[in-house]
């Protein structure tokens, strides 16, 4: 079933070359409940390459030092790799090295904006931040379609500078109402952040014309990449946004390592949030100076290990194709969609089958709660994700507390597919649900 | 095929109190009130304890979740008459245990949880004790309301 835009992506992977790439991630080798395991909750968090897994290993055993400090051989080779990892991930988003900040995951990098943006807002950072400064009477615009990591940060932001938050609603169909987008972003508008993805309804937002509308009144925008950058080409510098956030354990790499990242110009300018050792220039008794980004950002012992596996996952996805993970995503995403769509009694939360929309579906089964649901696919020894996805008021657009998610990666079949579909479909009658 | 597990933690008894919710639907006066959220899934109650003479009259309750977390609150509907306050602490109590026994059930006092023993396959499932437990522990804060201790 090749989606027509396949041939603009590349060519989509096949199930045989899924199926030998499969071989290199060690979770995916194992039955649960005495079935092979369809692990389809990549969305919440991605399983790890041999490679991944290796190189954070090879880093304890050889390399193993402080960075950035230290005249000896370990500590140089440790440091090269730091610098050279960032370099890797850079290069993976199309931005310069100096542009990326490590942060613990993306909701520390949204925080540690929020953070510096208050900084700035308390005269912190003097005029080279007055561009981060808010107070009553500017705006942050959001989405109903965020994450709480792209809603809760601004909703502190706003309380504690005095500026409004607004939202831009969504369509019925989870898309954004651009001509409310229109009428929300103006002069008083400082900040646009909103997902590239979202993680619900796999509904991919318009970037280009949110930056254009952002940038037309003088707005940053916050790109939330969790959803995009593991699985699609994302080219940052393209997209011209201002900052943009991503996870590294949902890309194949551990917990503890994310991206934020900034164009260089406003990184430089942007207050501090996390201080202490590493970031500082000159440290008196009185007052300290601090690096350019992205050291200033980076205070305290880094996730240096973490970040060497980050680069190693990006390594992996760029030897496969970026672009034919696309688009084989894109195809098991119309599978699933198509699918779920055709079960009685089952609503996919988001774009019809056949529209634009990312290799995730989530659906409301009548008369069966969700944790039911996943309940029942565990059995047969499917993960997916239950609950509200960390996005309740978009559940609550879509009239329901919790939905079933199941969300595809490069390692997905289209036999695993097929499987959770047919799970799904014999939900409603082992509850009794008519 | 569902297995043997699954069969387990969804029994027959459990299906129908899902769909029946003995005592659902709220009164517009009680003795005490609580609402509780299990914010990881959202499923909500809110949970009215009634009165008289020292001993359990009722409970009545509304609320949105899970099978689990609905018949466990209908069960609860079922049991609670007729207790003193003392004794619905009491079975609070034992059916925690029951709950943090992870399947292996607890020996003597069982027939003191009435029909809500059948919840016993739930603490094979340690993400899904907190479901079951949700009615009660909305009980639990009635009764601290009307007797604090």
């Amino acid at each position: 079933m090749p989606h027509p835009n396949a041939t603009e992506l590349g060519t989509a992977l096949t199930d045989d070359e899924v199926l030998v790439l499969r071989r290199d991630f060690p979770a995916l080798q194992q039955q649960v409940n005495g079935r092979d395991l369809v692990y389809l909750d990549s969305g919440a968090t991605s399983q790890k390459p041999a490679s991944v897994l290796d190189a954070e290993r090879a880093f304890y055993e050889h390399d193993n030092s402080a960075v950035h400090r230290g005249a000896h051989t370990l500590a140089a080779n440790a440091t090269e790799l730091f610098e050279n990892a960032r370099a890797t991930v850079a290069r993976f988003v199309g931005v310069r090295e100096n542009e990326i900040v490590w942060t613990s995951n993306a909701t520390e990098g949204i925080n540690l904006l929020a953070y510096g943006m208050s900084n700035a807002s308390l005269g912190r950072g003097g005029s080279d931040a007055a561009r981060f400064v808010l107070r009553e009477g500017d705006e942050i615009v959001t989405t109903e379609g965020e994450h709480h990591a792209n809603l809760v940060p601004w909703q502190e932001l706003a309380a504690r500078t005095g500026a409004t938050l607004r939202h831009i609603p969504v369509n019925d169909d989870g898309t954004l109402r651009m001509d409310d987008a229109e009428r929300l972003i103006g002069p008083q508008t400082k900040l646009v952040a909103f997902t590239h993805i979202s993680n619900v309804t796999g509904v991919i937002n318009p970037v280009e014309d949110l930056v254009r509308m952002a940038h037309d009144v003088g707005a940053l925008v916050v790109l939330d990449a969790c959803q995009s950058a593991p699985h699609r080409v994302l080219d940052l510098t393209t997209l011209d946004v201002d900052f943009a956030v991503f996870s590294g354990h949902k890309m194949l790499a551990p917990t503890g390592i994310g991206v934020l990242y900034g164009r260089a110009e406003l990184l430089d300018a942007l207050p501090p949030f996390l201080t202490g050792g590493s970031m500082i220039t000159t440290v008196t008794l009185e007052a300290s100076g601090y690096l350019p980004a992205p050291q200033r950002f980076e205070a305290g012992t880094q996730k240096v290990s973490q970040a060497i596996a980050l680069a190693a996952a990006v390594d992996y996805l760029t030897a496969v194709g970026v672009d034919r993970i696309e688009a084989w995503e894109t195809e098991l995403g119309a599978r699933l969609v198509d699918g779920f769509s055709a079960i009685p009694g089952v609503r996919v939360l988001g774009p019809a089958a056949g529209e634009h929309r990312a290799g995730l579906a989530s659906v409301d089964v009548d008369g069966v709660h969700a944790h039911d649901v996943g309940q029942f696919l565990d059995d047969r020894g499917i993960a997916v994700r239950v609950g509200h996805h960390c996005a309740q008021p978009l559940h609550r657009r879509f009239g329901v507390t919790a939905s079933t998610r199941a969300s595809a990666y490069l390692y997905n079949t289209t036999a695993e597919i097929d499987a959770v579909i047919d799970g799904m479909g014999a939900v409603r009658s082992f509850f009794g649900v008519k | 095929m569902a297995s043997g597990d699954l069969a387990g933690l969804y029994q027959q008894v459990i299906l129908d109190h899902s769909r029946e919710k003995h005592g659902f639907g709220l009164a517009e006066q009680a003795d005490a009130s609580s609402h509780q959220l299990n914010p990881t899934c959202g499923d909500e109650i809110t949970l009215q304890l009634h009165v008289a003479g020292g001993v359990v009259s009722s409970v009545t309750w509304e609320g949105a979740g899970c099978s689990i977390s609905m018949a466990s609150a209908s069960l609860l509907h079922d049991l609670a008459p007729g207790l003193t306050l003392a004794e619905a602490r009491e079975r609070i109590a034992l059916f925690r245990e029951l709950m943090h026994s992870r399947g292996a059930g607890i020996d003597d006092e069982d027939e003191l949880l009435g029909d809500a023993i059948v919840l016993e396959g739930v603490s094979k499932y340690v993400a899904r004790v907190k479901c079951a437990m949700l009615a009660w522990v909305a009980l639990e804060a009635d009764l601290a309301q009307v007797d604090p201790r």
